[in-house]
């Protein structure tokens, strides 16, 4: 804490109008985060609850048939739940280990030029709207994915061809848009590892990588783990990019299958959805709010669990 | 205490390279590969997204393309309408952002006194930042659009983006005034300085290029923004006819009209438009890197 200091016409009564104006003024804008969080998180459940007891808690969240349209409508949402869950830990899966290795080739292994070159790069991709990813996936990968599909496929008579939008392709959309936060999070950790860990290991006979690998990166492992939960949030929050890359039909999350996740299941059905249909979409945006806020609890308490062990 | 001998080590001492550089172990190599295999999957990712953009999108762009709006009736298509309602949502969301993100972080640096309500302000600053864009226009549709009746327009847009870009502003902010030095506070309040007359005066013009930073990068985040925008500024095209009054009317940025193109499978258009957000991107990109180069720069000279 550094010391603070005050103005010597402080504390004497003489403060004039314009001074108590702008404290308050400053005050109100700090706390205006706490109000902004405050009625999202209320009118998130204001506007997601009535579905839940409409339909019935149980039947909404573990049924499996999705069919707002029908004459008797059934909203089960376990699939659009589970494709959420899965796709995010694929994506994850996927994109950290490559995220990590290019944050240890950027803070370990690459020399000055190279690093110079790659940093704003990474910026860069972390900078591209979602939508041109989308695109790319559209025109890149669902072709790419048809072809192999068709292959697979070739002679059943039970697949449902997808045209190439399936789960698979927005894992690797995913696994793309991760990439930055995963790189940048793990570069400054790994950057933060006192040089002392590594000159003792080399000292000891450890090679270049076996340094990298069993002291510095156990070092550190809170840095890393708090860019993996940066990632998961981004990853289970991106709509855009992989709304019209993963199809659009309810299904199982297999890797072939057309599937719809929490957030494009919004996206798709807002525009035309109208009464319970819309309340039902809400409360997606519910289940949504509730991963994220769990993603950010557990994001809060693992950076508090860092400046305590770095106090020690 | 024979074992407490210190032994000076100088930084430039420190063992940088392993004593074993010239024996080779296979998983070494293997590990090393993987390092830079993983490293170049990332550039070549990069480097091929703006090829591809570029190769298939700068052949569609023309005069007409950035000067003229969508015309059924002569076929024709162009995104200066997007264009124009992209610098109504970032002036708005700025306007409405920038002094409450300013006043936040001289709030939480300069006033605060520490304690449970720093804490609070900077857990829901976080939480903030954290949550994704959709949810924002989801609330930004039932708060602004239904419950004060803005319907779909470019206000309700920039009202939900201003709540969006709060954290980022404020966050660059704050770093910015913890760069000045606190004899710069002691020097002013020294001599005679009221509090709110040192921030005025003093600091706010010392953290300007901080501030501007988080400004830019701020527009960036705009610029790209969809699933925010998409319930909240819906997706007009047309060119404003009264300066105002357009910003009680329904406007599509860029993006969503990017998306809208996805949708009805107008790829080239699509290309069209990706190519001009990357020319923005690029350039956001560029600026507030020259500006934080520049601030540094001129911190250690002074």
């Amino acid at each position: 804490m550094r010391p603070k200091s005050y103005s010597i016409f402080g504390g004497h009564g003489s403060k004039s109008g314009v001074e108590h104006a702008a404290e308050v003024i400053f005050t109100v804008c700090g706390f205006f985060a706490v109000l902004a969080v405050a009625s999202i998180t209320l009118y998130m459940i204001i506007s997601g609850t009535p579905a839940l007891f409409k339909v019935g808690i149980l039947d909404i969240l573990f049924g499996t048939i999705w069919m707002p349209a029908a004459a008797t409508p059934s909203f089960g949402i376990l699939y659009v739940i589970l494709t959420s869950i899965i796709g995010t830990a694929l994506a994850i899966l996927i994109g950290v280990p490559i995220g990590v290795m290019t944050a240890v080739f950027l803070a370990e292994v690459a020399p000055e030029r190279l690093t110079k070159i790659v940093r704003p790069a990474v910026e860069l991709l972390a900078g591209i709207p979602s939508v041109i990813y989308g695109l790319l996936g559209i025109l890149i990968l669902n072709p790419l994915m048809y072809k192999i599909e068709l292959k697979i496929f070739a002679g059943s008579t039970t697949h449902q061809f997808t045209g190439g939008a399936n789960l698979i392709s927005a894992v690797l959309v995913l696994a793309l848009m991760i990439l930055p936060t995963v790189i940048n999070i793990s570069e400054s950790a790994l950057r933060a590892v006192p040089q002392h860990l590594r000159s003792a290991s080399l000292a000891l006979g450890a090679t270049k990588i076996q340094t990298i690998f069993s002291a510095v990166l156990p070092a550190a492992k809170s840095g890393i783990i708090t860019a993996i939960v940066l990632g998961t949030g981004r990853a289970i929050g991106e709509a855009m990019a992989i709304s019209l890359v993963s199809g659009s039909s309810v299904n199982m999350p297999l890797p072939f299958h057309s599937v719809r996740f929490l957030t494009t299941a919004i996206v798709s059905e807002m525009s035309y959805s109208a009464g319970l249909h819309k309340q039902v979409l809400f409360t997606i945006g519910l289940v949504l709010f509730a991963f994220i806020m769990l993603i950010n609890v557990t994001l809060n308490n693992l950076l508090k669990k860092g400046e305590e062990s770095h106090d020690k | 205490m024979t074992n407490d001998i210190v032994i000076p080590v100088q930084k430039e001492s420190a063992v940088t390279h392993s004593i074993y550089n010239r024996k080779n172990r296979i998983s070494d190599s293997f590990l090393t590969f993987l390092i830079y295999l993983c490293a170049s999957i990332s550039i070549m990712v990069l480097i091929g997204i703006m090829g591809y953009v570029f190769v298939r999108g700068v052949p569609e762009i023309s005069l007409e393309f950035l000067t003229t709006v969508p015309s059924t009736i002569k076929g024709t298509f162009g995104i200066v309408g997007n264009i124009v309602n992209t610098l109504y949502v970032i002036v708005i969301t700025l306007l409405i952002a920038t002094p409450l993100g300013v006043g936040a972080a001289i709030y939480l640096n300069e006033y605060a006194k520490g304690g449970k309500a720093v804490r609070i302000i900077e857990f829901t600053t976080e939480t903030l930042a954290g949550i994704p864009s959709i949810i924002f226009g989801l609330f930004g549709y039932v708060f602004f659009g239904n419950t004060l009746g803005l319907g779909y327009s470019i206000l309700t847009g920039a009202l939900t983006l201003s709540i969006m870009v709060l954290p980022l502003i404020t966050r660059t902010t704050q770093e910015a005034l913890k760069t000045v030095p606190e004899s710069y506070r002691s020097g002013a309040l020294g001599i005679g300085a009221t509090k709110w007359y040192m921030i005025r005066t003093i600091l706010l013009p010392s953290a300007m290029p901080g501030i501007v930073t988080g400004i830019i990068l701020a527009i960036g985040r705009i610029v790209g923004e969809s699933a925010a925008l998409l319930f909240t500024a819906g997706s007009g095209y047309l060119l404003p006819k009264d300066f105002f009054g357009k910003i009680f009317e329904s406007g599509g940025t860029l993006t969503i009209q990017l998306y809208l193109c996805m949708q009805k499978a107008k790829y080239g258009q699509a290309f069209g438009i990706a190519v001009v957000l990357l020319v923005i991107v690029l350039a956001i990109n560029g600026l507030a890197k020259f500006l934080s180069h520049k601030f540094n720069t001129e911190v250690k000279e002074s």
